[in-house]
């Protein structure tokens, strides 16, 4: 349970939030027609006379885009409808030429479902949280209008008319900001471990409609309102933050909650009525007599299935109960699939994983973050880091020297063992060398030397750290360590 | 069921299509004698009967996932009453 109020002038507030996300199916054409379905085209390129709803035009669904919407649904441990209807939804505007919208009211293809968000005591959600989802439609995505580009007139571009997008309604079963994000960021993880939307709200593959309300606690729901068209998982905090505030304030001066649609403004973190649509609600849906009810059958449903992959919350169970990897860590490396991907790819190439997981969270993390470089463009491949760790694991390399050669295979290319050879960067255990180097610093240092001897252990770090010194790193700590202890006992 | 003036007033409103007093004066009997018309379809029981989808028995075709279309901006743009720089452009829409 989240704690989050809002405190006003006559007391506490809760805060209803439900999220209506639109995302964006990963495929190579429409999902009526065969334009091409990918972002940043030319203007109107990428448009049929399906799309630009030419008298006489048919639609014809995509096979892929209803199966990546079931493989969805079953990822969420929803409800597949085996058959489900495409309804009209009709309004007029200029971003969709059809002057109605493919989509499904009545009979969606995806029943109830549910995700569960982490704790996460920082943002405040105390406990682990099941997330209901109402349901999951298919339907069709409008054009794009742009006003900036003539005093006069707005320029119409159809390339995303008819593209498939998956609706995802939750219930309102958020009660802070930070959840919303929660959900927000586990649904994206999901989508983009199932493949059917890569995710991307900056290229608006993933949006989201924000509804708000406030009630007294214990009290019945409040009148909500819609933010539409959210962009990123901050701008929906900020949105829900400034709404139910605006709420609050309007319900304690004696106002009423209008039910309306609400813009949000990221520049100022604000929302406002979009008054103009108030009377376009009556969207008059009816069922689409250009298309038959979509049936699957069993084994269509059954092919979804088998088609997941692992989800990330399975995923980080196995990292923690299987390979003993620590919670944190692994929660780090399942958020993203590129993440997890690109670390079994290590695991598979040998490496042992709690040693891989400290590696990729500290040391390929801060490499990739200080070259701001993204995991699937790493300049270092899973088999040359594989080939890194196992020269630490068979004592080759010391941690720090294995972090000198990671730099240079940063810089080069070249791969562990080709720099260990080229810059003599093996690691000695040489007794005999160590301890000529370690009678050699007791001399240069009788000062500590004595102050040790006479009780100050913690000089002990001193004389290892002159030694690895005089030793340019190379020398093994543990013998090291071994060896000074003899000469200083 | 039966209409009256505001009504299809609205209707006509949601539809973009502009109607003079006269007009809605004429539509409104008009419409109710059809929906009159069509109502005594409401005299038959069909309580245990499914919905008809489709006059023959058939299933929804789907298609494979592949770009067959699309590339044919100038027959699109083709009967556009305004077109400029490859967009259609039509009164200035904004929120």
């Amino acid at each position: 349970m989240s704690s989050y109020r809002i405190q006003g002038t006559t007391g506490e507030w809760e805060v209803v939030i439900g999220l209506e996300v639109h995302a964006q199916v990963t495929s190579n054409s429409k999902l009526f027609s065969g334009a091409a379905a990918s972002f940043g085209a030319e203007p109107n390129t990428q448009v049929s006379l399906v799309d630009a709803a030419m008298p006489g035009m048919l639609p014809v669904p995509n096979a892929e885009c209803i199966r990546q919407a079931v493989r969805t649904g079953l990822a969420i441990d929803a409800q597949i409808n085996r058959w489900s209807r495409f309804d009209r939804k009709n309004y007029f505007y200029a971003d969709l030429p059809q002057g109605y919208q493919i989509s499904q009211l009545y009979h969606p293809l995806v029943g109830e479902g549910h995700l569960e968000i982490d704790a996460d005591e920082k943002a405040g959600i105390l406990e682990a949280k099941r997330i209901g989802v109402e349901r999951i439609h298919v339907e069709q995505d409008a054009g794009k209008l742009m006003h900036d580009q003539h005093p006069t007139r707005s320029y119409v571009d159809l390339n995303r008319s008819g593209v498939a997008l998956m609706e995802i309604v939750s219930r309102p079963d958020m009660t802070s900001p930070a959840e919303a994000g929660a959900y927000l960021r586990k649904l994206r993880a999901i989508l983009r471990y199932v493949g059917s939307c890569d995710g991307n709200m900056e290229e608006g593959s993933m949006r989201a409609d924000v509804n708000v309300s406030v009630r007294r606690a214990g009290e019945e729901l409040g009148t909500r309102t819609e933010t539409k068209n959210v962009n990123s998982v901050r701008f929906v905090m900020q949105a829900i933050e400034h709404e139910a505030n605006r709420q609050v304030d309007v319900l304690e001066a004696g106002g009423k909650i209008v039910q309306e649609t609400r813009l949000f403004n990221p520049d100022t973190g604000t929302t406002r009525s979009m008054r103009s649509k108030e009377d376009a609600h009556d969207y008059r849906y009816f069922p689409d007599p250009d298309l038959l009810p979509l049936e699957l059958t069993e084994a269509f449903v059954e092919e979804c299935r088998a088609s997941l992959p692992e989800l990330p919350d399975a995923k980080r169970a196995r990292y923690v109960d299987v390979l003993g990897i620590s919670a944190y860590n692994a929660a780090v490396l399942t958020a993203e699939v590129e993440t997890a991907r690109w670390f079994e790819a290590l695991l598979d190439e040998g490496a042992e994983a709690k040693q891989a997981a400290n590696w990729v969270m500290s040391e390929l993390f801060g490499a990739l973050n200080r070259l701001g470089k993204s995991i699937e463009d790493s300049p270092v491949s899973p088999a040359q880091a594989a080939e890194l760790l196992t020269l630490v694991t068979d004592g080759t390399l010391s941690g720090s020297l294995a972090k000198q050669v990671f730099e240079k295979m940063l810089e080069t290319g070249d791969s562990a063992g080709t720099i260990v050879e080229r810059d003599g960067l093996k690691q000695t255990s040489d007794t005999g060398a160590i301890e000529a180097v370690i009678a050699d610093v007791l001399a240069k240092n009788p000062g500590q030397l004595e102050q040790y001897r006479s009780g100050k252990e913690a000089l002990f770090g001193f004389f290892v750290g002159q030694t690895m010194k005089a030793m340019a790193g190379k020398a093994n700590p543990a013998v090291v360590n071994e060896l000074l202890k003899k000469a200083l006992g | 069921m039966s209409v009256d003036h505001a009504t299809v007033r609205k209707i006509a409103s949601l539809a973009r299509i502009a109607v003079t007093d006269d007009q809605v004066e004429a539509m409104v009997p008009e419409l109710n004698n059809i929906l009159g018309w069509i109502e005594q379809l409401g005299e038959v029981d069909t309580s245990a009967v499914q919905p008809m989808t489709a006059v023959i028995p058939n299933v929804l075709r789907l298609r494979d996932d592949v770009v067959t279309d699309g590339d044919v901006r100038d027959a699109v743009l083709k009967n556009a009453p305004q077109a400029e720089q490859g967009f259609f452009t039509v009164p200035k829409v904004i929120e």
